[in-house]
């Protein structure tokens, strides 16, 4: 494939490929005759032996195309005494659906081979797994807690696992419906909080020493090559750091100011989104979307309420769609401008250009809060509609009138303005250009997704490849760039700015047409039963693909499964990568050009 | 303003000449004092650059140009526990940062302030019931405001603020903790570790006697 093939200029026409999974999974059978259909109902893919997994999985990137592995999701099969590990595989050149491969294990010795040493893409999702479901992945480099610290007993994605303050199986819980009637946890709880401990366990004293390993890896270190004998020395950045985006932490070793090794640990705003999503019904979720990656939670919603629309097997009336449409495209300038913000702010452009773009930033909340009641959760959407219709007024003036000044005037001009003031900037460039590089394989192999795999001239935005909702009616570019550092992620985020105005322009005319049209279909329902089955459905979000894995049984309120593929976690793993050899100064940039939200990040 | 009973009157304890008696006038020092002391304390508080979750945008957000947290004497984020007076939970605390959040805690200087903004941090918020969250700042810290919302509106944050300043408003040199002789101040938390669950160390006895229970219950 060459690399002309694989861009979309500029003013292409909108592409739709066709769907290739089934070829591949046709062919993936042939060679592998043991491999079998999943045939629970609604459920698709094929069922692999553990011991065939890499050899399979290494047939479908080598030679099948399918070279990108998106997700890797943990299932507890409780019923059948299995655990089952999901992943979804799709081809970058080819564009349309994954390939889902699945291995089931015994539960009660559940040893996957790991694909980390062929795909590094899976290596925080595998740690992720054995953290949450205890599947242990045979050959990881690094298998090691990454949400939960390492004393942390149990495995609490496990189906029969509970949480201290565990009531019941699934939502609504019977002491608040339907008498609505109030308790408070703490009161139940022998300990007056949110603990439990193991039947008599009594504390010994050592696990006072967890805080000393916290910050053992602070340690000096040996260099061991003949000659010239230097120290490294190992520093510790965050969780409480002013530029790590929120409590993320960096382990960094370092030879002089130069970093050799970098480990990040993450977990520190881990809320067991995924447990409590399991318990919820499926409605009650959508407002825990919002808090996902909470810069664009119009977004997260469009995801899930796709995915569970899927499970219904419903569609939205065509205002929704375009309203919807609409949300995103201006979730992503919202985030994009943080981003921005950040970036600079970062690289040593104290908040001046910052506060620039949050002039705009709040004229869209404002916009968000009159339609949706919030400035930030939006809790918009719904299976099959919106909560709500545009509202009549923004800041007293008529909604479209508002949005087309914004669209026309405001953000054109002021995106004008910031790229006078940066994007030719000197310093700006001496910063960015060169730095984080991040070539265009190991883009694929790491999983990036949005700005950081476009940035490293890999041409894929979900928009386009698999396109959902009415996004294959609007003309757009795909914004690309080939250098892969740091200054092309910016462009890239400064381009996709661009484009979703573009978008929006298109928007608004139908927006005017079905004036007055239903906002949903059927009427609006709490308790939703879905067909059953499993469902995946991605999104391009603002940070790149954020995709809902979805399973539920037949007629049930509440999902079995429920998980996200969160784009900044996912796209951390490419973090050791773009930094080693670079500057400790650095770090932060890189780390700000990757545009993390540790709400995905930990979920 | 009121005059504490506790404080000893001053004119028993200064001798005063006689040919300046009907020349000075002393009275209760706090009341001079305190209005003073308040007035400067309350017009600078500076908050530490310290964001939890989603509620920190917010908080980012109100310290921005539109909202302005300067107006108040606010807008002085530091970035260092030491140079901060006021601590703004902004967001879910979970077990895996608490030790971290009560460390930052330790370190700000007296007097000292924490204010818990949004669900989360009051109580545990929409995720209160997950495994790896703690059911609200105030089971560690002693939190002077507590500002609802999930988020809170950047207004709602200013309001909290300002409830701040009236709070420090109605404050006795005479009274704060961190003035008195007897007594280091306010206390030094305890830092929670973290063991097969969070462990606040201040329950450990309770810890052992539960452990107990059980342990005799099986052997019985
Ligand atoms: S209170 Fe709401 S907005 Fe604030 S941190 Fe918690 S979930 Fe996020």
């Amino acid at each position: 494939m060459s690399e002309t093939e694989m861009v979309m200029e500029a003013g292409d026409a909108p592409v739709v490929y066709a769907s290739p999974p089934e070829e591949a999974l046709a062919d993936l059978k042939e060679r592998f005759p043991d491999i079998r259909d999943d045939d629970r109902p609604d459920y698709s893919g094929v069922i692999v032996e553990a011991d065939q997994l890499l050899a399979v999985a290494m047939a479908l990137r080598e030679e099948l195309g399918f070279n990108y592995l998106s997700s890797v999701t943990g299932v507890d099969l409780i019923k059948d005494n299995k655990l089952e590990v999901v992943y979804h595989v799709y081809s970058i050149e080819k564009g349309g659906g994954p390939v889902v491969l699945k291995v089931q294990i015994d539960r009660d010795n559940p040893v996957v081979p790991s694909l980390t040493p062929y795909w590094p893409g899976a290596d925080f999702q595998e740690r992720e797994i054995w953290d949450l479901f205890g599947i242990k992945f045979d050959g990881h480099p690094d298998l090691r807690r990454i949400l939960m610290w390492e004393e942390f007993q149990g495995f609490p994605m496990r189906k029969d696992w509970r949480e201290a303050f565990y009531e019941e199986d699934n939502k609504p819980f019977g002491s608040r419906w339907p008498g609505g009637d109030v308790i408070r946890a703490e009161e139940l709880n022998r300990y007056g909080k949110n603990v439990t401990y193991p039947d008599g366990w009594i504390p010994t004293g050592e696990e006072y020493e967890v805080e000393t390993d916290m910050y053992g890896e602070v340690a000096v270190q040996r260099d061991e090559t003949p000659g010239l004998k230097t120290d490294k020395v190992t520093v510790n950045m965050g969780p409480q750091h002013p530029s790590t985006h929120g409590v993320f932490r960096m382990v960094v070793t370092l030879d002089g100011e130069t970093i050799v090794a970098l480990k990040p640990v993450m977990g520190y705003l881990h809320r067991n989104h995924e447990k409590i999503g399991e318990r919820n019904t499926f409605i009650q979720n959508i407002p825990y979307t919002d808090r996902l990656d909470y810069l664009s939670s119009m977004s997260n919603n469009h995801g899930y309420v796709l995915a569970v629309e899927k499970l219904l097997d419903i569609e939205p009336p065509e205002r929704a769609e375009w309203i919807r449409i609409l949300m995103v495209e201006l979730t992503r300038i919202v985030n994009h401008a943080w981003a921005l913000g950040f970036l600079l702010n970062d690289i040593g452009a104290l908040q001046t250009p910052m506060l620039y773009l949050y002039i705009e930033r709040e004229l869209i909340l404002d916009f968000f809060e009159a339609a949706a009641g919030s400035r930030m959760m939006c809790n918009y959407m719904r299976f099959g509609g919106l909560a709500f219709d545009l509202p009549e007024r923004v800041r007293e003036q008529p909604t479209m009138a508002y949005l087309n000044e914004l669209v026309y005037e405001r953000l054109p001009t002021a995106m004008a303005e910031f790229e006078r003031l940066i994007t030719g900037n000197e310093i700006a460039k001496a910063r960015m250009q060169g730095v984080g590089y991040l070539s265009a394989e190991d883009a694929i192999a790491y999983s990036a997704a949005g700005p950081l795999l476009r940035a490293s001239g890999v041409a894929y935005d979900v928009r386009r490849a698999q396109p959902y909702s009415y996004y294959d009616q609007l003309d757009f570019n795909v914004a690309v760039r080939y250098n892969g550092d740091i200054y092309d992620r910016y462009l890239v985020r400064v381009d996709e700015i661009y484009e979703s105005i573009k978008i929006i322009k298109q928007v608004l005319p139908h927006l005017e047409a079905t004036e007055g049209q239903p906002i949903m279909t059927g009427k609006p329902q709490y308790a939703v039963r879905v067909n059953g089955g499993e469902v995946y459905s991605r999104v391009e979000n603002p940070k790149g693909e954020l995709g809902y894995y979805v399973t539920a049984q037949r007629r049930a309120s509440n999902p079995d499964r429920y998980h996200i593929r969160a784009p900044s976690f996912i796209n951390l793993t490419a973090m050791e990568k773009m930094s080693i050899g670079h500057k400790v100064a650095d770090l932060v940039a890189i780390l700000g050009s990757i545009d993390i939200v540790l709400g995905e990040v930990d979920r | 303003m009121t005059a504490d009973a506790s404080i000893p009157a001053l004119e028993s304890d200064i001798a005063i000449p006689d040919d300046v008696k009907d020349n000075v006038f002393i009275t209760n020092i706090s009341k001079l004092l305190d209005p003073v002391y308040n007035w400067s304390r309350r017009n600078s508080v500076w908050p530490m650059v310290f964001g939890l979750a989603c509620c920190a945008i917010e908080m980012i957000c109100t310290a921005s140009s539109r909202y302005d947290l300067a107006r108040f004497g606010m807008e002085v984020f530091r970035a260092t526990p030491r140079q901060s007076d006021l601590m703004i939970v902004s967001g879910t605390v979970t077990k895996k940062m608490v030790p971290t959040i009560i460390r930052l805690y330790n370190q700000m200087p007296e007097p000292r302030y924490v204010l818990s903004m949004g669900a989360c941090a009051n109580g545990g918020g929409p995720f209160k019931e997950g495994y790896n969250v703690v059911d609200g700042i105030d089971k560690f810290l002693p939190v002077d405001v507590y500002v609802p919302g999930c988020p809170p509106t950047p207004q709602a944050l200013i309001h909290g603020l300002i409830s701040l300043q009236e709070k420090i408003d109605q404050q006795s040199l005479a009274t704060v903790p961190w003035y008195r002789k007897n007594g280091i101040g306010t206390e030094i938390v305890p830092i929670p570790v973290l063991g097969p669950d969070l462990v606040d160390i201040r329950q450990l006895d309770l810890i052992r006697a539960e452990a107990k229970k059980v342990t005799e219950a099986e052997a019985a």
